[in-house]
Parts: C-alpha cells; structure tokens; sequence
C-alpha cells in the first residue's frame, strides 16, 4: 500500500519519479528565544488562557428565576447569557453575527498584518506554547532534548518523560474540565465532579477534550497546522503585496557568509551569517529564508532569534522582520518607504473594518431595542373551522406567549378584526370572553390552545384577517400578531352535500 | 546554500507519482505518515464493529454481531422507558370517576395526549385526522352531541358503541324509513321536508312547512322533540339547530326520511384497554364541545 519511502534519484526533466506518497515527519525542538515579541507571545497567552479558564466563575445576578452565571451556554433550557445579554434560540443571529464578525476580523486582521491570529492568539498555538515551555522546564532546551531524544531509555529518561506527560495531562484535564463549567453552574459541577455525581456527558465531555488537548498541543503541534488547519490554504486570498509578514530581506541577507569572509568580501558578502538561529526557534521546523511558506504561522520568533544575533554582531536589526512585499522591494532599493498607517489603512482594510464595524453597530441596536415579549399564532388546520349548534363559527389557534423576563407575567389577550369574537381557552372551563388573561412563566414560553368564536352574522369572507394583540398585564409592553379566521363558504341556497 | 522553492530536483520538494501520460505527469504532494497510521486505525475500527455488531446483509436480515444488538430491541427498551415516564402523570386515570378526570389538569393533560395518539390509529379512518368527521360521521369538534358530550356519554359510546351488533348494550335506536316502507306519501315527506327546514330557519315554503308541522308532531316528535330540539338517550339529533350529519338541504332531508339514517359505530371495549379508551375519551372532550 504504501509507496517507497527513499526519494528516487531525479528523473531527466528534474522531477523525482515514485517520490514517496508519505513523509516521514521530522520532529521539531524549538530553541528558547526571548525578545519583544516572546513577550508579547506571553502576554496574549496568559490573558487568553486567564479568561478562559476563569470566565465560567464569573457571576451576575438575575433575580431568583435565572441563573448567576454571567456567562452560560445552558443547553437544557435553550438559553445563552452573556451577562446582562440573554439569547434565545430564536434570536441565534446575534450568535450568527458575532460569527461573520469573527470571520471578517479574521479577515482584517490577515490582510493587515497577516497571520496574526496564527501566530499569536490561535487556541493550538497558545496551548502548543504552554507545552512546549513545559517540555523546556522538564528536558531542557533544544541541545537537551535531541540529546534526550537520541539516550537509550533510562531512569533518568523515564523520569522525565514521565512527568512531562503528567504536567501536560494535567494542563489537559484542566483545559477539558474548564469547557464543561461554561454550560451549566460552575461552583455546582465542580462539586459534582469531585464526589463522582456528575452527568456522565460531562466526563466523556472532559475525557475528550484532555485527549484532543494533550495529543493536539503536546504531540501534534505544527502537524496541526500544516495539514489539518484550513486557514493556510485560505490566508492566501487574503495576503497582497501590501500584508504584513514576517520577511528574510534576501536583498540584504544574500548571499550568506561568516564574518570572516564578509570581511574579506564586503561586497558580494549579504549580512546572514547562517547561524540558523532562526531555523532553530521556529516552532514549526521551516527555514524563514525559504520565502513565504504555508507552515509558517509568523509567530515572529525568527524575528526575536536574528535580531539578538544581529545585535551582537554589530549588524543593523531587521535582517528578518515584518514588511509587505512592496516596501521589501522598495527597502531593497533604497527608497523612502511610506509611513506605517499609509500601507495598513488601505481601501481594503478600510472596507473590510467597516463592514465588521457596520454589523457591531447593527447588533447593539436591534440588541438594545428588542422586545421582551412576543406573540406566535398559528392557526390550527384540522378542521380549520367548527360550525356550532347555534350558528357561530369557531376557529382554533396555537398561541405561544414568550415572556422573555426574569418574573412570571400575565398578558392580556384580545382579538380585532371581527365583531364580537370571544376568546377562550378550553382547558380552563371558562366561558368565551372578549378579553382573556393568561399566565406566563419566567424567561419562558408557555402555549395555549385559544378558540376564537364569532357569530355567523360578523363574518363577510371565507377568510378574514384578524389581529391577535397581546397586552402585559402590568402595562409594561404589547405585541401583535395576525392570523387568518376561516368560515365555511357561504351558500345560501343548501348546506351540506347534495346526494 | 539557499534552496529555490521553484527546483523540484532536491527530494523536499514536489516529486511525481510516477504516473506519466502523453507527458503529462501527476505531481506528488505526500501526505504525513500519520495520516497513514489513522487510516490503518479506521479499517481496524471497522474491522471491529464487524464482529461486535450487525453488519454484512445475509438472507434474512443481517449478521447478528457478538454484542447481540439490535435496533429493535432498543425501540423496546425506549418504548418501556417511555411508558415508564408517561405512568406518573396518568397515576389513578382507572379509577377516577370519569367526571374528575377533567377536574385533574396533570392528568387530564397526559390523557388527552395519550388520546391525541390513541386517535390517530383507531378513529381518523371515519372520524377524520381532526376530529372533523364528514357526512354521516359526525364533527367531534362542535358543541352538538347526538349521544351526549359529558366525559360519561363519551366514555359509554366508545365502550359500547352505536348500533354495534357484536354489543349487547351498545347504543340502539333506529329511524323509521318512511317513503321506503310507505308510512308517509311523497307529498308529505316534502312537506316535513320543509318544515324541518323552518325550524332550522332555513329558506322553506310557509304552506308545505306548516301541513308538514301536522304531521312532524305526529311521526317525528316522540323522538326529535316538538321542536326538534333532538333526544340523546335515542342518539335522535336535533333538527333546529344548523349542524347536519347527513346534509340540510332538500334532496338529503328527502333521502333521510325515504330511507332513514343509521350509522354504526364498533364497541372498543374487546379491541381497546381501559386505559386507552379513558384517553380517548378525555382527548374527545377536549376537542372543544364537551359537556
């Protein structure tokens, strides 16, 4: 099945024939770097990582019939909160819009400054960072660990191997155990799962995401990336010649020499001293100095790495850096570059931040002006009309009340549209009315089986238009809703079939 | 030193499949090794389930699999779980009195949806999927009730049925056929005919309806009342009002009182629990014009 795994010598128009269908990976031992933008690594890693393993211990207090949580995905009852923000199922489009603006800001922000979100605030960097400093503090460093790598196994091994899996098992229960609080009271599961009371979907729940977490930060790592994630192949349509990326300025790096033989060549000598510092810190094994490529996440380490190097050696910094396509070619020629802001506020990021913003500024508005209550009727179609002994028809409705606060309330209900039809609700018992009440749960729906009964006399069409009004009771709000009342065809010659 | 990405030849870069047509060759892209190692992991998962569940097709039906699992057993076991929750709410259904039922809104409640089901399999080939009936079955849904609307009356016509032959105390009466067996002319039939139509305040002929009024009193009226006001204890409809099961137009009312009307409806209590037949008649009463 599988094809050989040693490359076939290359055939007569460069191209090996029976190359092998699958590569070997080459596994990568990043080395420590530390610069401006390894801070600003640490720094988006602890923020990101704070706020998500500390968010579900957040409360808020919503009065005695919803929960304290400020943020809570309760998936039993159908309701998201996001402090004071409550979000039905039927108004999933503002989660639909927090969506698209994730997917333009994703999109900004790569058409800006390129990879950023790979690089920087990814989950499967974030958490490949937070092992991989594990990894450093247990095995040491990259000379460390090839070493290691290459030791038979001993205690010593053993030991240490050992006990980075159980740090990063550990980081990976953690990870699990910290998505489950988000759907349901935290401090209460947590007890749960301690005393071994808790759902068993909450421990599959765990017992997955500590298995994708550990074998996804810790064993997978750049794999992830290279051939699982979509993203790089997308990033593509996003990046012009005006991106920033994290650039090897061969122009002034070429053509690679040591520092002796730039002395002796001062000329045709470039300024990389091929030191592989920045080969050697990337967490995704590439050599930067190949060009733009699909694995590189530009974390900007490289940047830090050859920066230090070029410190020493006395070298202006920047030898690797973050430029677009044209100032490289503008930088190689000694031009005067354009200010920063000039490349980064371009007509297409422009639109795209205006097109983010747009539908920001759209969602508070309808947010903030939603309605806490609401109507549904839908008639009922079978039989869509009662003829009864004394002439009346009746139709029948299902009328759904969503009371959307957080205390029980009573609307009024009434109908227009046809004189005198009276409202009931058959399962109470009561007579027809022009005006019912009905109960309503906290921050629920309840529904109702309402029968409509208007004398013969008031109907003109087969079907009419009538208007369902629903009034809270405590004068705080009303809502509409028309249906259709259906009588049966008037013929005043004969009723019924003839035979 | 530096390496073009544009050159092939080195063994990193793109090699060929070896597959080579018209000199068009198929360029290769390798794929992780441990791609090949999930790969070989989902036909060993595969593997697996062939043993422990049904899987090849054979004559009958399906390898039966180790784990002896099948999709109908689990509709069982559902179905008993199923019954298990819904017995809590329908706790004392059998031996309330019929007339509390209604009085018992969580009871009530899961009776008339276990009626809403029952309904649907052994009333809607004449009654209709809503209840509506249509000629010669009545309309569940309306306030007028040949047999009686209270949670008793319905219980009883369900038990015993209508006319049923099979039923000793099904529900019995039956209408004279008056043209057939020549116990009114023609002409007279015509005129209650029309005065029938009267009562119901329909448009009638004041002469015919008046002579038929005569002989309504006389023929029709121990059973339909004097004023057509209908008897439920002979199941004899009220003719005054303006729900007709068999039609209020002239050429039916002929045909009613030439040939008489009888409908049949079968006694459930062999065919049917008790249970059952409590929930249908909650969910009939329900529908709007119980008593």
């Amino acid at each position: 099945m599988q094809g050989p795994l040693k490359p076939a010598p290359a055939g007569p128009n460069g191209l090996n024939p029976n190359s092998p269908f699958y590569k070997k990976r080459e596994k990568v031992h990043p080395k420590k770097v530390e610069g401006p933008f390894r801070r600003f690594k640490w720094i988006v890693l602890f923020l990101t990582l704070g706020v998500y393993y500390l968010t579900p211990w957040l409360r808020w207090d919503r009065g005695e019939f919803s929960p304290n949580q400020a943020v809570l995905v309760d998936l039993a009852n159908r309701r998201f909160y996001f402090g004071p923000i409550e979000i039905w199922p039927q108004e999933f489009y503002y989660v639909a819009g927090l969506l698209i603006m994730a997917g333009l800001g994703l999109f900004l922000v790569t058409t800006s400054v390129g990879r950023a979100w790979c690089g920087y605030a990814c989950p499967q960097t974030v958490w490949t960072d937070l092992f991989m400093a594990v990894e450093r503090w247990i095995e040491g460093d990259r000379n460390d660990r090839i070493k290691l790598d290459k030791a038979p196994m001993s205690a010593s091994k053993f030991a240490k191997r050992a006990s980075k899996h159980a740090v990063w098992l550990l980081i990976a229960v953690l990870t699990g155990g910290a998505w489950v609080f988000y759907f349901t009271d935290a401090p209460t599961l947590f007890r749960d799962l301690v005393a071994g009371q808790a759902p068993f979907v909450a421990y599959a729940t765990i017992g997955v995401l500590t298995f994708t977490t550990w074998s996804l930060a810790g064993l997978m790592r750049e794999q992830v990336c290279t051939y699982m994630c979509p993203w790089p192949r997308i990033q593509s349509a996003m990046l012009d010649e005006d991106s920033f990326l994290v650039t090897y300025k061969a122009w002034r790096g070429e053509t690679r020499g040591s520092v002796k033989d730039k002395a002796a060549n001062p000329d045709s000598i470039g300024d990389c001293v091929d030191c592989m510092a920045c080969v050697n810190v990337c967490p995704t094994g590439i050599d930067i100095r190949n060009g733009p490529q699909l694995e590189c996440i530009t974390c900007a380490l490289c940047i830090d790495a050859c920066n230090d190097v070029m410190d020493k050696l006395g070298r202006p910094r920047d030898l690797i850096g973050y430029t677009t396509l044209t100032r490289d070619v503008a930088e190689s020629k000694g031009e005067t570059l354009p200010p920063m802001w000039k490349v980064i506020a371009r007509p297409r990021v422009l639109l795209y931040a205006a097109v983010w913003a747009g539908i920001g500024i759209a969602m508070l508005v309808v947010l903030a002006g939603r309605a806490r209550m609401d109507i549904s009727v839908a008639q009922e179609r079978n039989p869509v009309y009662v003829v009864l002994s004394d002439g009346d028809i009746r139709n029948s409705y299902t009328v759904k009340l969503l009371n959307k606060e957080a205390r029980p309330r009573e609307f009024d209900l009434t109908v227009s549209g046809l004189d005198n039809a009276r409202l009931s609700v058959p399962v109470t018992g009561e007579a027809p009315a022009k005006r019912i009440r009905l109960a309503v749960r906290p921050d629920g729906v309840d529904t109702y089986l309402v029968q409509v009964r208007v004398p013969a006399a008031s109907i003109r069409e087969e079907q009419s238009q009538i208007l369902f009004k629903a009034t809270a009771a405590d004068g705080d709000g009303d809502t509409m809703e028309t249906a259709r009342f259906t009588a049966p065809e008037r013929d005043d010659d004969e009723q019924g079939d003839d035979e | 030193m530096s390496a073009d990405p544009k050159d092939s030849s080195n063994s990193s870069g793109p090699g060929t499949t070896g597959h080579e047509w018209d000199g068009i060759q198929e360029l290769n892209n390798p794929l992780p090794r441990w791609w090949l190692w999930i790969f070989y992991a989902c036909i060993a998962f595969a593997l697996v389930w062939m043993v422990l569940y049904p899987s090849w097709p054979i004559p009958g039906g399906a390898t039966p699999g180790t784990l002896g699992y099948s999709s109908r057993v689990e509709v069982e076991n559902q179905m008993r779980e199923l019954e298990a929750v819904r017995a809590a709410p329908l706790k004392g259904l059998e031996q309330m009195a019929l007339a509390d039922i209604p009085k018992n809104p969580q009871v009530f409640q899961a009776a008339v949806e276990g009626g809403r089901s029952a309904f649907k399999v052994h009333c809607i080939q004449c009654h209709g999927t809503g209840a509506a009936g249509s000629k010669g079955y009545p309309n569940l849904n309306d306030d007028d009730w040949l047999w009686g609307g209270s949670m008793e009356e319905i219980h009883g016509t369900l038990v015993n049925g209508i006319r049923y032959h099979a039923n000793d105390n099904t529900r019995q009466s039956m209408m004279p056929a008056f043209g057939k067996d020549g116990l009114l002319t023609k002409a007279e039939i015509a005129d209650v005919v029309e005065h029938v139509r009267a009562i119901s305040k329909q448009e009638h002929n004041q002469a015919m309806a008046a002579r038929g009024g005569a002989i309504f009193a006389q023929q029709c009226a121990s059973c339909h009342g004097e004023q057509g006001q209908g008897l439920k204890d002979f199941g004899s409809p009220n003719l005054s009002d303006g729900i007709w099961l068999y039609g209020g137009d002239r050429a039916s009312l002929t045909h009613t009182l030439t040939y008489a009307r009888a409908g049949v409806m079968p006694a459930w209590n062999e065919r049917l629990s008790e249970a059952t037949i409590r929930k249908l008649t909650a969910y009939v009463h329900s529908l709007g014009g119980g008593e």
